[in-house]
């Protein structure tokens, strides 16, 4: 969120709200009373029997080993898919991209040292990905000015075991991936979120170590996430649930915040200008925006000295773009019970605002503001809140039966099923110049099928190697791009074609 | 007199040259050759069925995207796509692209300002209007346009055929109404023998609909697809097909410095999405305020629709208002930082920002745009206009032109 709770923004919060507010607030004053609830446990039908250990098959390949003074990027270039690239310790200062399947690169720890991808505060990213199964563990990425990892569209990834410090934008960065695990990471000193995970779906970020950003952990117009067993501290925001508009993938939901350490923080915000997290109040523990269906399940939540617990909707975000297709309201979060103490003494000027209006005593540890339908909160009387008078007891106590939202199965390899690669390839490429009987730029079908009747692979060759035949065509350029599976796949497909 | 008479445009692949068909017995030859205008072929990536109606196929469609929702990175799937027209009334589509009877003094076609040359957009920095005055915004290009959800610079369309009527009756572009339109098709005896035939109808009885020309627009516009650049070739697998430099600008427009991609995502180089990004307006006009005015929001002030960068070499100029000449501008504009667009009242876009990018990074990134030029399925412009047939046919009463 760019400015959270910006300037002006008392003004946004409507008289309705308010008075509605007080009229439930006297509703619940005999409610307060300590219940005993029945230990139930949500339990939902995603990935409950997924393995957290993996979400990859693991396909054994060759191993590559990179030493101080050669290139990460060189073996990258020469692995192949199921390959490991072993880094020993040493530095190296390059951007390393991915764009094919099965790769692992692993750091070679040596008595605490560790390969150390150095990006000199000059180049832009460490690590870009496109590859699906790709895991990235054990190195050291300090001073780049983009990300230290960041994937586009790869699913099934493991990242682990990195320390990153500083590297511009964001530590982690996920993308639009499917299915992927990111853990025992150490991050610190990011601009934006040491962990974002945006626009993905089922996915792990556990027992990380986040310190001294902007935002620790942020799952952002994601599906399917549980984020738990972090230590997160000394950020300005700590772990953000997000629905930011103006993104192509509007949603989030299914989120599972649990057993966290979110303390102290209290970071100065030294978010970039414009940037979605300059306006974090300094001093937020865990902040949902419009995301649906959080979960937020026995973290330690202490310290904090804005709130421990923010809940917005998108008409209380100051400058946040406008998306008709972005349903605006954090609705059905779940409160069950967290360890919290010692949040919002030195709150802002909005929330006290709120507090005087609503007559609250006491440093806020939840804040709701904008509509939310369906939510809960467990043992709401042990806290101090502002805007959860509405809601009681959720049906249930803990989120244990729900131990991941990983897929029990990984996203299949993306590669064109072999049956339809010719007729993919003909209709793709070769139909720009040839049709089965008429002249485009190149003879027709019809003509090449009498001359390489029975001999697919003299046609495959022909293509890879075209020599100019006919008086009245021009050369055809050679279609060498295409793997030699491909040719002789598409020559057979041609070969077939009847119209 | 038989059926037809060329008055002009003799030139068509598919016609013998010569004015007069002399044959007595030739009606049905003559309807033969006329029908003959169509091809009974799908265009290039359609295959077709044995309904009769074009199917795309491509390589993208195997591979899968969050939410189907088209967007990722490099083996990314494709949105969901219009496709499953008729090949005979695909090419009646394109003969009317090319057309100018769908503007009221026949002068404007839809290919005066998407200029097939020009990646279908407008070469000019604004279009010429039908009433020689030119317009604010510059002709946006066409390309992969059957993959699209939104249209028109302000997002303001968001079905093709709800697009296209956009330009023919806005008085400053083609000016056109729908009686007019729909009376002057009628007219053309060679369009509403083609119309009813491709519909299956009576000739004789046939009147073309507002419904009928726009469905032929909407099937020839979706068939642009440009889909085989070497960036394609790359993603299948041929990491050969881009040059190092080109590798180097694929990584500066993915990365989160510059953060092209986040916006023009793969693989059709566009996220859909509005965006405020400040880039002014040409000299002498008026602040257009855009998406501001179709969503009803001012946080969309001078908010436009994020264009494909698919063959963005040929589109020049650039931008909503066609005020940069080059990429170079482009880049230029993206690199000299958030403050220099901030005030105006505008809310930017939280990636714009100040990449600061060197001058060896901007060469590399223009490069990489260069790669994602693809035209093989570029559609050949008609050798002859319809509306300047006329057809004769005494024996059976019809009116002459």
């Amino acid at each position: 969120m760019k400015v959270f709770f910006g300037v002006g923004m008392i003004a946004c919060i409507g008289i309705g709200f308010i008075s509605g507010y007080l009229f439930f607030r006297q509703q619940n004053l005999n409610s307060s009373i300590e219940t005993i609830q029945k230990e139930t446990s949500f339990r939902s039908k995603v990935g409950k029997n997924a393995s957290l250990s993996t979400v990859s098959s693991n396909t054994s390949g060759n191993i590559i080993a990179v030493r101080q003074d050669e290139s990460i990027m060189d073996a990258v270039k020469q692995a192949e898919s199921g390959d490991t690239i072993l880094v020993y310790p040493g530095t190296y200062t390059e951007t390393i991209y991915i764009d094919k399947d099965d790769i692992t690169l692993r750091g070679v720890i040596k008595e605490g040292k560790r390969a150390v991808l150095e990006g000199e505060k000059r180049l832009n990213d460490a690590i870009l990905y496109s590859g699906n199964n790709i895991k990235v563990e054990n190195l050291k990425i300090q001073n780049y000015k983009g990300n230290g990892i960041m994937g586009q569209a790869g699913n099934n990834f493991e990242i682990r075991n990195n320390i990153i410090t500083d590297t511009g934008v964001y530590g982690v960065f996920p993308q639009l991936g499917k299915n992927g695990i990111v853990e025992h990471n150490i991050i610190s000193g990011i601009a934006d979120a040491a962990i974002y995970v945006g626009m993905s779906d089922n996915i792990h970020v556990a027992h990380n170590e986040v310190f001294d950003n902007v935002a620790g952990i942020e799952i952002e117009n994601t599906r399917h996430a549980i984020v738990e067993n972090n230590l997160v501290y000394n950020n300005t925001g700590g772990i953000l649930a997000f629905v930011t508009p103006g993104l192509p993938i509007k949603t989030t939901f299914d989120v599972i915040i649990r057993k966290n350490f979110v303390n102290n923080n209290n970071h100065k915000n030294f978010g970039a200008p414009g940037s979605t997290v300059a306006g974090i109040p300094s001093g937020t523990g865990i902040l949902i925006m419009a995301a649906d269906d959080v979960i937020i399940d026995r973290n330690i939540i202490s310290g904090n000295k804005t709130a421990g617990i923010l809940i917005t909707d998108h008409g209380h975000a100051a400058n946040i773009t406008f998306d008709p297709e972005s349903e605006p309201n954090a609705d059905s979060f779940r409160i069950l019970d967290n360890q919290m103490i010692n949040n919002g003494y030195d709150t802002i000027d909005e929330i006290k605002a709120l507090k005087a209006v609503s007559l609250t005593m006491g440093s806020p540890d939840i804040v709701r503001v904008g509509e939310s339908k369906g939510s809960c909160i467990n043992n709401k009387h042990r806290y101090v809140t502002i805007g959860l008078d509405p809601y009681s007891n959720c049906p249930f106590t803990n989120t244990d039966a729900t131990r991941s939202y990983l897929l029990e199965t990984p996203v299949p390899p993306r590669k064109i099923d072999k049956s339809a690669q010719g007729k993919l390839t003909y209709l793709g490429v070769c139909t720009g110049c040839h049709s089965y009987t008429g002249r485009l730029i190149g003879p027709p079908m019809k003509d090449i099928q009498e001359i390489y009747r029975n001999n697919p692979i003299g046609l495959a060759h022909y293509i890879s190697n075209p020599v100019k035949k006919r008086q009245n065509f021009p050369e055809m350029p050679p279609q060498d791009y295409l793997s030699k599976e491909t040719r002789l796949a598409v020559a057979k497909y041609v070969l077939s074609l009847k119209n | 007199m038989n059926y037809l008479i060329w008055l002009a445009l003799l030139t068509s692949d598919h016609l013998i040259a010569g004015g007069l068909w002399e044959s007595p017995d030739s009606i049905e030859r003559n309807q033969r050759e006329i029908l003959g205008l169509l091809t009974s072929d799908c265009p290039p990536g359609y295959e077709l069925s044995q309904q009769n109606t074009c199917k795309f196929f491509h390589q993208y469609q195997t591979y899968p995207s969050i939410l189907d929702r088209g967007i990722g990175g490099t083996r990314t799937g494709l949105p969901s796509f219009r496709d499953g027209f008729s090949p005979a009334l695909i090419d009646l589509g394109r003969h009317l692209f090319f057309d100018p009877i769908l503007s009221p003094n026949q002068t404007i076609s839809c290919s005066s300002c998407h200029d097939p040359d020009h990646g279908f957009a407008d070469p000019g920095a604004h279009s010429i209007g039908i009433s020689r005055q030119p317009l604010d915004r510059n002709a946006p290009s066409l390309w992969n346009l059957g993959f699209l959800n939104r249209f028109n610079w302000d997002g303001s369309a968001v079905t093709l055929e709800t697009q296209i009527l956009g330009p023919l009756y806005n008085p400053q572009e083609m000016g056109n109404t729908k009686e007019n339109l729909v009376h002057r098709l009628n007219t053309s005896e060679a369009y509403r023998f083609l119309f009813a035939k491709v519909y299956e109808k009576d000739p004789d009885r046939f009147e073309i609909s507002e419904k009928h020309i726009i469905t032929a627009l909407t099937a020839f516009q979706s068939t642009l697809i440009s889909l085989n650049s070497r960036y394609d070739r790359y993603v299948h697998g041929h990491h050969e097909s881009l040059s190092t430099e080109e590798i180097r600008g694929l990584n500066v427009f993915r990365s989160f410095v510059a953060r092209c991609s986040e916006c023009h995502t793969p693989p059709l180089f566009t996220n859909q999405q509005m965006a405020v990004i400040g880039a002014p307006e040409r000299k002498g006009l008026t602040f257009d305020h855009g998406a501001e005015l179709v969503f009803g929001s001012k946080r969309l002030k001078g908010g436009f629709k994020v264009p494909t960068l698919r063959n963005i070499t040929k589109t020049a100029p650039y931008m909503h208002s066609g005020g940069f000449q080059d990429l170079s501008e482009v880049l230029a504009f993206y690199n000299e930082g958030r403050a220099a667009k901030e005030g105006r009242g505008l809310y930017l876009h939280w990636h714009i920002t100040s990449p600061d990018l060197a001058k060896s990074e901007l060469a590399d990134l223009k490069s990489f745009l260069n790669a994602l030029e693809d035209e093989s399925f570029k559609p050949k412009r008609p050798n002859i206009t319809i509306s300047k047939l006329i057809l004769n046919n005494e024996r059976r009463g019809v009116t002459k032109q």
